[in-house]
């Protein structure tokens, strides 16, 4: 086991790397800090002491993989390479292009993320996977051929009109919720109401067909069969056998996305004025901040192994089917 | 003189590629057989002609030329419009000055009004264009709709008629039955192909868009958006950008997912190590992010290259291009995973291993027997994106990492009328149409893809 983990973890390191090497491209060589500064300062008028000040404020200014006029081992960490992405795998984020620590506003930022995302994924699940088994036990009537084409409905709708209308409605006409931001403490559910419903609502689409045809799989298979042969009602049989064995790519599926919670959702956030990391993301895509982006970048896919990870040792722990090699 | 767009172009080479492809489909019984079970689903067809009449749009819209200038000989005008653009040109040119409700004659707001008796006078104006036939609006409107309506609904009628006879008269050929028994069978919904419900949803079409299209002649019948255009325009316009990034996604997605997926299921070893290991960090990843990333690159690019994108249809069409590209880059991972799995069993079946028995070179055994038999995969995959990215369309324009702000597109109709919900009275109309028309697309798209999946995938297959 522990070998098996050990050798997992170090998978992860290439990937990361990966992923590091392929935004600094993205971010230094595609796109010159040249570039960033002219598009901070303004394309015309601008003089090249503007642009070069502008770069030695945020350490732009240093070659970016080796450094000739630096002495001994500050050939190598002289370099922008060095400063700006080997200490994101230390989760050191540097400063944003505006000046803020980036790694202080990601630990303030986060809890609020937290706060919307992980009631939305627990009553999500929740809600979801009754509706699918409610579905599935009324398989094969008009109920079902209804629900299913009601969830083909909602899946069609853009979720920016699940946000519009729920804050039209619920937020303005009825006046049940605040349309949106955000308070500190506990304070703050009376805002998260409103993101929470509209989130649940807009995965009921994809989220109950996805869990009928998991269930459905079950159904099928001849255990099941067996256990309605020997007398058990089908509630008994759903809750059961057909939950209980489809909880296995229930759980995985889950356990993939508990990491990215941390990062929130883009969409929601900014929408309702949460403080969290997702309308930070946003904000500092629009004032087009590049250190910022360059650490979301790093963080999101850095929380993503991570995630594969655990679903791994998951399978490992709840399918004994699953032996670890 | 005609002006394509690289969009455009690339546009119609997709086009030419999936006729051949149907063609070719065609002659081959076992391809045939899963597109007749398609053909048979009522849904499949319903949301087929749905998706065609949208097609239809796009196309008229993908043909771009520079107008000649009237009364000159040989000059063009410098900007470039599209067939559907000289179509629309009444409805395009007829810009008020802001908001109006739709099918209303009078602007949002009220202003100062100069009576004829020198008078001044706080009222709401009426539109310049919007119901500028009426000489008393509040009592003429409803029936001068309900008239011109009838218009429209005929003239559009007629041409669902003309179609309905044409295929009539094909389906009697083909089953070598007189006229009249070929189309009592379609009236009745006797036909093997649900010809019933696919004439009933032209009909729909036909004489909804006859209506609107006579209507919009004398009424803005969708509104005015902010600057005064007419928002069924726009939305109309919006088809082709959402067509086009559900589309043209593909030219990045099939080439990467198709050879990387396949190479790395035959040859396993370490090209299976080193493909895995890129689509692994690529997925990795957040999409959003990436997008972000890109996009910020790219207008990084276009400002340092200014010259090269002198007007502002070229680059927004770039910008169109761009997205689709980078969209396609960052969704080709999953249908590669699923195309080295199944190239993963299909080299150990028996009549590839007898093709290498025989000496077959790697090449052809990966074009004539691997390429052909996943196929399906990348079909269904294909028919299931669709319309996740033309939602995702809308999702990208809200976070402006989406189409060009010029360019027309659901996202943008949406991004610019969602601060308006907070007025009084509301201005719905923009928000109304886009969700219209997306929804529209998107349910027909699921509709069509379900069917696709239902008649492909050999798991569901009884």
């Amino acid at each position: 086991m522990i070998r098996y983990i050990v050798r997992r973890v170090l998978y992860a390191v290439p990937l990361l790397l990966g992923v590091n090497i392929l935004t600094f491209l993205l971010f230094f060589v595609v796109n010159t800090p040249d570039d960033m500064a002219r598009m901070h300062l303004g394309q015309k008028h601008v003089t090249q002491e503007a642009v070069e000040g502008w770069k030695h404020e945020r350490g732009y200014d240093l070659p970016l993989f080796w450094n000739d006029r630096a002495e001994g081992t500050g050939k190598v960490t002289q370099t922008i390479f060095y400063q700006k992405s080997v200490g994101l795998f230390m989760f050191r984020f540097g400063r944003s292009d505006s000046g803020r620590e980036i790694g202080a506003d990601i630990r303030q930022r986060m809890w609020p993320s937290l706060a919307i995302a992980v009631p939305s994924l627990i009553v999500g699940l929740l809600v979801h996977i009754s509706l699918a088994l409610l579905l599935v036990f009324f398989r094969l009537t008009y109920l079902e051929f209804w629900g299913i084409a009601l969830c083909v409905v909602l899946m069609s709708i853009s979720f920016l009109f699940y946000i519009i209308g729920g804050q039209y409605v619920l937020g303005k006409l009825l006046q049940l919720t605040p349309i949106s931001g955000y308070d500190s403490g506990i304070n703050a559910i009376r805002f998260l109401i409103l993101p929470l419903i509209i989130s649940v609502v807009a995965g009921i689409g994809s989220g109950v067909r996805w869990y009928r045809t998991l269930f459905l799989e079950e159904v099928e298979k001849d255990y099941v069969r067996t256990a309605r042969a020997k007398g058990l009602s089908e509630p008994q049989v759903l809750f059961g056998h057909v939950l209980k064995n489809a909880m296995i790519p229930i759980l995985t599926g889950v356990v993939v996305v508990l990491p990215l919670l941390f990062t929130g959702s883009l969409i929601t956030e900014s929408f309702f004025a949460i403080p969290g990391l997702g309308s930070y993301t946003i904000d500092a895509i629009n004032q087009q901040d590049f250190a910022i982006v360059r650490a979301m970048v790093f963080l999101g896919s850095a929380l993503y192994i991570l995630g594969l990870l655990l679903t791994d040792l998951s399978y490992t722990l709840v399918d004994p089917r699953v032996r670890l090699g | 003189m005609l002006k394509l767009l690289w969009t455009d172009i690339l546009f119609f080479i997709l086009l030419a590629g999936f006729t051949v492809a149907i063609a070719r489909a065609r002659r081959l019984e076992h391809l045939r057989r899963p597109w007749r079970k398609v053909a048979r689903s009522r849904s499949a067809m319903v949301s087929l002609v749905i998706l065609l009449a949208y097609l239809f749009i796009a196309i008229l819209d993908s043909i771009h030329f520079h107008p000649r200038i009237e009364g000159e000989n040989g000059q063009y005008r410098g900007e470039v419009i599209s067939v559907l653009d000289s179509w629309m040109t009444p409805i395009r040119t007829r810009v008020e000055k802001t908001y109006s409700a739709p099918f209303s004659s009078y602007a949002y707001a009220k202003e100062m009004i100069r009576q004829p008796d020198g008078t001044q006078r706080w009222d709401y104006p009426r539109l310049r264009y919007g119901g500028a036939h009426l000489s008393d609006p509040e009592r003429e409107t409803m029936g001068d709709i309900l008239r011109i309506g009838t218009e429209g609904l005929a003239k559009g009628a007629s041409v669902w008629a003309a179609l309905a006879l044409l295929l009539a008269v094909w389906r009697s050929r083909l089953d070598r039955i007189g006229l009249t028994e070929s189309l009592t069978l379609i009236a009745r919904g006797r036909t093997e192909i649900p010809w019933r419900a696919a004439l009933l949803t032209l009909f729909l079409i036909l004489g909804i868009g006859g209506m609107l299209g006579e209507l919009g002649l004398y009424y803005h019948v969708l509104g005015t958006d902010k600057v005064g255009e007419d928002v069924f325009y726009q939305s109309v316009k919006s088809i082709r950008t959402g067509l086009l990034i559900g589309t043209l996604t593909t030219f990045a997605t099939l080439p990467l997912a198709l050879g990387f997926g396949i190479l790395a299921g035959y040859f396993r070893g370490w090209v299976d190590d080193v493909i895995q290991y890129l689509y692994t960090t690529l997925n990795s990843i957040p999409g959003v992010l990436l997008i972000a990333a890109a996009m910020l690159i790219m207008q990084v690019y276009m400002a340092r290259h200014e010259d090269d994108f002198a007007s502002l249809a070229l680059r927004a069409d770039f910008r169109l291009l761009f997205l689709c590209l980078i969209l396609g880059m960052t969704s080709w991972t999953g249908l590669c995973r699923l195309l080295r799995a199944e190239t993963l069993k299909l080299r150990e079946m028996e009549y590839v291993q007898a093709a290498r028995a025989l000496g077959v070179r790697q090449g052809v055994i990966l074009v004539r027997h691997i390429l052909p038999n996943v196929f399906h995969l990348v079909l269904i995959s294909v028919a299931l994106d669709f319309s996740s990215l033309v939602l995702a369309e809308a999702v990208l324009s809200y976070v402006n990492i989406g189409v060009d702000p010029t360019m027309e597109s659901w996202g943008n109709m949406i991004n610019s009328a969602r601060l308006e919900m907070a007025r009084d009275p509301v201005v719905w109309w923009s928000l109304a149409a886009a969700f219209l028309f997306m929804f529209t697309l998107v349910l027909a798209a699921n509709l069509f893809a379900d069917a696709v999946r239902d008649a492909f995938d050999p798991r569901r297959a009884e």
